[in-house]
């Protein structure tokens, strides 16, 4: 038998995971959009939990959505990362800086 | 401990030192597999959950299509690594710092009283018979009809703009245009010259 808190825990630890990679990696565009699935990952971890412990099939609609949204945002991240590589020659965030904001 | 309990701790296991190979790892196809590996033993979790269309499709959908395309692009750019680490080991302290203090906040929140055993009681688990598809089907078709259909107008916005964003027209390149080799009559392509015949034989 496996508590509800349980899977909250794993789902927080792994959300920390996610936001210590965009620190540690702040320079690679590649690695922040991957800890960023990995922070979806987390939140679906925990709509799935309590969808199940709840007994209410909502949750798993919400996962459902959340993929489709993710899966549009990794194709259109990833083009942008695309054009950017070939306009700059580089991924580096820190090179980015032509709105000098 | 019993059987499940044995699968979770496994699991849950290889899928946070996955998670940390993510973001540690210094070379990014290493991260994508890593992520590939993190989605699998996410899947299996979500199957403990009986939430088994869900993670056939976070299989399907991400470790098939998602991670095909990170990899894709990654092996597509020729990146220099070497500046994309630095500061590296620079941030790593305070990055530890606020991120352990973020999921030492929750792990206690998690701890406390109002998630315990008996707020939420593990249920029963469900018989041969439930099928997560048909229910999972009944309430998206019927009570999220709505949202499906938006759903499915973000993915065309998605293909839309990520075409958009990536085609580009060499200008040193060569292209047919087939309409107009389908429309090209006689007279663009044909000129008849009227001319005496050479002298003729002597």
């Amino acid at each position: 038998m496996i508590p509800l808190s349980h899977y909250l825990t794993l789902g927080a630890i792994l959300f920390g995971l996610s936001i210590a990679g965009i620190f540690l990696n702040r320079k690679n565009v590649i690695i922040i959009l991957m800890s960023i699935e990995l922070m979806l990952l987390a939140v679906n971890l925990n709509f799935v939990a309590f969808s199940h412990f709840m007994g209410d099939t909502a949750g798993q609609v919400f996962v459902f959505f959340i993929l489709t949204v993710a899966a549009a945002e990794a194709a259109i991240g990833l083009a942008i990362l695309v054009v950017l590589f070939r306009n700059r020659g580089t991924i580096n965030v820190s090179d980015l800086d032509e709105l000098q904001g | 401990m019993d059987f499940k309990l044995f699968v979770f701790w496994i699991f849950s296991l290889v899928l946070i030192g996955a998670a940390v190979g993510v973001i540690t790892t210094r070379n990014p196809v290493q991260a994508a597999l890593f992520l590939v590996l993190a989605f699998f033993n996410s899947a299996i979790i979500w199957m403990l959950l009986e939430a088994e269309f869900l993670s056939i499709t976070l299989v399907l959908v991400y470790v098939g299509a998602v991670m095909v395309l990170f990899l894709f692009v990654v092996m597509m750019l020729d990146i220099n690594l070497s500046p994309l680490r630095e500061g590296f080991s620079r941030y790593l302290p305070l990055g530890a710092l606020i991120v352990g203090a973020i999921v030492v906040q929750m792990v206690f929140l998690l701890r406390a009283k109002s998630f315990s055993a008996e707020k939420f009681p593990v249920p029963v688990p469900r018989g041969a018979d439930y099928n997560n598809t048909r229910e999972l089907g009944m309430a998206m078709y019927t009570d999220y009809l709505f949202q499906f259909e938006v759903a499915a107008v973000i993915l065309l916005v998605a293909i839309i703009a990520a075409i958009a964003l990536t085609m580009r027209r060499r200008p040193d390149t060569k292209y047919q245009r087939p309409s107009e080799q389908v429309q090209v009559t006689k007279e663009d392509r044909l000129r008849i010259v009227s001319m005496d015949s050479e002298g003729g034989a002597k």
